[in-house]
């Protein structure tokens, strides 16, 4: 993820209600938050964060258009061109037939591209070493990060500042060095 | 208001109806025989009377749902699915006058019910039938009829009394008695709503059976209540009332009617798949009249748009399920679309090769429709539009999906 020096200024929460107020107050003073990270779901975060809805039923839609094209087109292939064959009576071309197999690769394409489509957008690999901005977020910490670059125009002192108004219980320093 | 706008339907109904079948009557009896016309008006009677019972008992059924499963999202709309119980009596008594009517007039809906079919010595002797005797016979089909309206309106009737109680004195003792009689109501209708299809929809065709033919109906008939339940609640919001609906109820209302579209479309599917793979004879006839008679094959592929792909493609989306016009137009297609399921089940049964669909189809369907609404309507303004005292109703306020 990080692939030069980064630095980051983290705000730890105790509670979620505080932590709800207290993002809502930071971005408020014009901090670009980098990312929050709760130990369990927390409802409304997302409006507070102001995150847009994710993309993920086009990309559904779409993967799942491609499989119904794909079975389409295979099974009128398979049955009416290259091997026809009588099968019960029908026609080469009996599209209830093919239905089934529409339905089912239509879902395994939808259910496999969302899959995918998750993995990359989140940077989600098999041997990538994971970001731990603190641990405590896996157990009763809720923990804000802000990313110092990103937020050149306030000084130091002022963002911890704005953190501790915004109610955090502590504040930390974190940075992940360069990897190349 | 809107019973004004109800009368004036069924005022407009009942002359096209009587317009309607008089004219295609004529041309009706001189290409085919004797009264048929006369046997539309039943078999027309009939859809309509298996229709909106079927949307009756759904409103009922939805009622009972929320209370067995605890849920207190529909808590501020349960009242509209309430007020749908009161066609329940009146339905019970067309349907058995229908019956009664057209066994009289020897316009039989059924035709196990023509006589000697079950007699070994009559030339009309049907051994299928003779089968099933037991069970397809008048006293217990009439018997049975009349247990599943007596018994769902006494159910219904608990409900409702518990739940007016529950405005008066509030509390939660009233919810617990509701939630009992509901989980009565549900395990009477998991056995009913298969045996009434049976008997009132699948019995049109008495040599056909299908496995799955309880469930299919159901399905068709809880999309039909869904969609007149949310048509009804989001006509309501418009005007003003149901302050305590918002988007988010209405998004829950059209995900279950888009869940249960695809529903609907999966039994569709299972069912003809089936007998259109194995072809045997006397299971696929059902189909073969439907499929390969020219007149209703196109209603047979419309029934599959109406009903699946559109639903299926509008309500896709989360903001056209937020959209009240969006969702408006839906219910209104859905409503028409399974009212054509139903013309399809029953139809081809009643009139074999004569069926026909013109005015007086229309007609019937308005006269129903309006009379279900201002049934329905009457009731739901004679008691509050929100359960007040509800204990759920705060929950639903902050219902956020």
């Amino acid at each position: 993820m990080s692939t030069q020096s980064n630095k980051f200024i983290l705000g730890i929460y105790d509670d979620e209600d505080v932590l709800l107020q207290g993002v809502a107050k930071v971005r408020e003073s014009g901090v670009k938050i980098h990312e929050v990270f709760t130990p369990f779901p927390v409802h409304g975060l997302e409006h507070v964060l102001g995150y847009e809805r994710s993309k993920m039923p086009r990309a559904a839609f779409l993967f799942g258009t491609v499989g119904m094209i794909l079975a389409l087109v295979m099974m009128y292939y398979m049955s009416y061109f290259d091997w026809p064959m009588i099968i019960g009576g029908k026609d080469f071309a009996a599209f209830p037939d093919f239905v089934p197999i529409i339905f089912e690769l239509t879902v395994l394409l939808g259910s496999f591209g969302m899959c995918f489509t998750f993995f990359i957008s989140n940077d989600l690999k098999p041997y990538k070493k994971p970001v731990i901005f603190d641990i405590r977020a896996t157990d009763d910490k809720h923990v804000m990060a802000i990313e110092l670059k990103k937020n050149s125009k306030l000084s130091y002192d002022k963002l911890t500042e704005i953190l501790t108004n915004s109610g955090a219980a502590e504040i930390m320093d974190k940075t992940f060095e360069a990897k190349s | 208001m809107i019973g004004l706008v109800g009368a004036v339907l069924a005022l407009l109904g009942a002359v096209i109806a009587a317009t309607g079948g008089g004219h295609h009557g004529e041309t009706a009896e001189a290409a085919h025989h004797g009264a048929s016309w006369v046997k539309r008006i039943f078999s027309s009677l009939w859809i309509n009377n298996v229709y909106f019972t079927g949307i009756a008992i759904i409103g009922v059924f939805f009622v009972a749902l929320q209370y067995v499963t605890q849920s207190g999202w529909s808590a501020p709309l349960k009242r509209i699915p309430e007020a749908f119980g009161y066609w329940l009596p009146i339905a019970g008594v067309l349907m058995l006058a229908a019956f009664f009517a057209s066994n009289f007039t020897h316009n039989n809906i059924f035709h196990w019910t023509h006589a000697g079919l079950t007699n070994p010595s009559s030339p009309d002797f049907d051994p299928i039938i003779y089968n099933k005797r037991a069970y397809l016979n008048q006293p217990f089909f009439i018997a049975r009829t009349v247990i599943y309206f007596a018994v769902w309106f006494f159910l219904f009737a608990k409900i409702r009394k518990y739940s007016l109680l529950e405005d008066k004195i509030g509390g939660t003792e009233p919810w617990y008695k509701m939630r009992r009689f509901s989980t009565i109501f549900i395990i009477f209708f998991a056995v009913t709503s298969s045996t009434s299809a049976w008997d009132w929809v699948m019995s049109v065709d008495p040599h056909w059976f299908s496995t799955l033919f309880g469930w299919y109906t159901f399905s068709s008939y809880f999309v039909a209540g869904l969609a007149v339940i949310t048509y009804i609640v989001i006509r309501l919001k418009e005007k003003g009332y149901l302050q305590l609906v918002n988007q988010n109820h209405i998004h829950d209302l059209g995900k279950f009617i888009f869940g249960f579209s695809i529903f609907w479309a999966y039994l569709w599917v299972s069912q003809y798949l089936l007998y259109y793979y194995a072809n045997i004879p006397e299971e696929i006839i059902y189909f073969y009249d439907r499929v390969k008679n020219d007149f209703y094959s196109p209603f047979f592929f419309l029934n599959v748009i109406l009903n699946f792909a559109f639903p299926f493609l509008v309500l896709m989306t989360r903001d056209s399920k937020r959209q009240f016009r969006i969702l408006k137009m839906t219910c209104i297609v859905v409503v028409i679309g399974h009212w054509l399921d139903f013309y399809l089940a029953i139809t081809p049964g009643v009139m074999q090769k004569d069926g026909a669909f013109g005015l007086l189809e229309i007609g019937f369907a308005m006269l129903y429709l309006s009379a279900f609404g201002y049934v329905v309507l009457t009731n739901l303004s004679k008691a509050g539009l929100v359960a007040k005292h509800h204990p759920m109703l705060e929950e639903a306020k902050h219902h956020h999906i």
